[in-house]
């Protein structure tokens, strides 16, 4: 009854709102249909604490469904607009962001700004740091890469270091790094964290049918691999509530092919 | 002292110089004062540094020639995440650029609004941002003796914002759920200059119940200007939303050959008026629905 599974976006969702579990009244921000989705999630089941945005300016108890609605379907329960967002939670550390960066590498560090090239002229120009440099020093931060490969994942250092990882020669001496609080990396084969060694990344859970050697050859640096458990499959219950967050099926669009979670 | 601050936009674009550090107000595609950048776009001015969270004012303006430096912290139309001309130009090597975190850019909006040379952050350590921007660090006097990135005052020579109401005398009012920077906009520059959807005679007579909606006061204001559908194609809140279909022409036009002087006039016509009726006219903008994110 591979139906019954749900997607393996489902089963992402579900490992992202993990993410968010236990982490008290903060800020819970998902930027792209799964993290957004898996922070919804996690608000309507086991962590109602959440704090979360319209997307927009406006805080709000019950997250808003993806995709098109009318502008006045949000129910405003609080005010949280740019112009006061680093003084409230991102400076505060009172934030958790969940986003998809171009690049990672072995310390975490990541990129969207520009790849190859130099600084003055680069070969692709991408966003920009947006408010990477402050998010990654300030508050926890976890990832959602769609499509897991090295060449996400790196084999040297990102090209431009757009975020704070644990590499010990960006350690610039007397700087206060005590709030660098890298989490969850969900990928579409495995979940991640930061649990190896000086906090190396670790492989924690093979989504079903995945095998460790997929992963390692995916990823452009060594893991620390050691006990590795399943990735759960999404329950009835938390499709039921992704699917009222998600009524466009906006998040078939994300993984290539929309595969089953199990691949059968 | 006369406070009759109306001027033309052309008046104020006289007020410009060659080389001057330009803040622009709004956010991406959101309240962008873009009567106001097409205006520049008429223009001869250049070698400008130009100071935005970046939309279409920036693409425009780098497609153009007109920008010497910027200072950034990402440019995106949104729902085109990534500004095409704004990318040529980079991939081009034609402008010089500091680029920062979203955090630190206001920071150093704020040391140039209370006239320090300075405000100290966190925010830059341990990425490329400092070595790229050639920015320093400060220690603490204190005993705790922490080493921060010193975030240098973002002086503006002019700050060029849209807003919603205004009188003649500069009181504003900003409306929609959000207004961004715009106040430390305003607080940084030397001047600035204001588009407005409405202009009115004296506010205290028309609206004095939205007084709190003046995010920043008349001493920051050198010159008005009344515009209807001054950000399009970017959204002013509450009237209109972005124009998507706008936006998406003037992507698809920096496709190969992407030649700017051959598009330049569908997307800054010869003045405001004739800008308006090319796209539509101002029911048709004030039509446009707010966005969804």
């Amino acid at each position: 009854m591979a139906a019954a599974d749900g997607t393996l976006a489902d089963l992402c969702i579900v490992a992202c709102s993990e993410a968010f579990r236990g982490n008290g009244e903060i800020i819970a921000t998902g930027v792209g249909p799964i993290p957004r989705l898996a922070a919804g999630l996690a608000k309507l089941t086991h962590s109602p604490e959440l704090m979360m945005t319209d997307g927009e300016a406006f805080l709000v108890e019950q997250p808003v469904p993806l995709g098109p609605r009318k502008y006045d379907d949000r129910k405003k329960a609080g005010y949280l607009p740019f112009s006061r967002f680093f003084d409230s939670a991102v400076w505060t550390g009172r934030r958790h962001a969940m986003v998809t960066p171009t690049q990672i590498d072995r310390y975490g560090q990541i990129n969207l700004s520009q790849l190859g090239g130099t600084h003055q002229q680069p070969k692709t120009q991408m966003l920009g740091v947006r408010g990477f440099p402050g998010n990654t020093i300030y508050h926890p931060n976890s990832f959602f890469f769609p499509s897991h490969t090295t060449r996400v994942f790196v084999e040297k250092e990102v090209d431009m270091v757009s975020g704070v990882g644990y590499n010990p020669a960006k350690r610039i001496a007397g700087g206060n790094f005590s709030g660098v609080d890298l989490r969850t990396i969900v990928t579409n084969l495995c979940v991640l964290d930061f649990g190896g060694p000086d906090h190396s990344i670790r492989l924690v859970s093979l989504h079903p049918d995945v095998s460790i050697d997929e992963v390692l050859q995916s990823t452009g640096f060594p893991l620390s691999t050691g006990q590795t458990s399943e990735t759960p499959l999404p329950t009835a219950e938390q499709i039921e509530i992704i699917q009222k967050l998600d009524p466009l099926n906006i998040r078939a669009t994300v993984i290539k092919d929309n595969p089953p979670a199990r691949r059968g | 002292m006369t406070l009759d601050k109306r001027m033309t936009t052309q008046e104020m674009v006289a007020g410009l110089q060659d080389g001057m550090t330009l803040g622009i107000g709004g956010w991406g595609p959101r309240r962008k004062p873009m009567a106001l950048v097409r205006e520049i776009m008429r223009s001869n001015l250049r070698d400008l540094t130009v100071v935005s969270y970046g939309g279409a004012d920036v693409g425009m303006l780098c497609a153009a020639g007109k920008v010497k430096k910027l200072v950034f912290a990402f440019v995106s139309l949104d729902a085109i995440p990534l500004e095409p001309w704004f990318r040529k130009s980079r991939e081009a090597g034609q402008i010089e650029v500091l680029e920062l975190d979203e955090g630190m850019f206001q920071w150093g909006l704020k040391a140039a609004a209370f006239g320090l040379p300075f405000l100290p952050t966190r925010v830059g350590l341990g990425t490329d941002l400092a070595e790229l921007g050639d920015l320093k660090t400060v220690q603490s006097p204190y005993a705790d003796r922490e080493v921060l990135i010193a975030m240098p005052a973002l002086r503006l020579d002019a700050a060029l914002i849209h807003v919603n109401r205004s009188d003649w005398r500069g009181n504003v009012q900003l409306f929609g759920a959000d207004t961004y920077y715009d106040e430390w906009f305003a607080k940084a520059a030397s001047k600035t200059f204001v588009s407005c959807e409405q202009l009115v005679d004296r506010i205290e007579d028309h609206y004095p119940d939205d007084a709190h909606a003046n995010t920043f006061e008349r001493c920051f204001v050198t010159g008005v200007t009344e515009i209807p559908c001054g950000a399009h194609p970017s959204s002013m809140p509450p009237l209109y939303g972005p124009d998507m279909k706008a936006f998406k022409a003037y992507a698809d036009a920096a496709r190969e050959p992407g030649d700017w002087s051959a598009v330049a006039d569908i997307f800054v016509a010869s003045d405001a008026d004739a800008y308006l009726s090319s796209v539509g006219g101002r029911e048709a903008v004030m039509n446009i629905p707010l966005a969804i994110y």
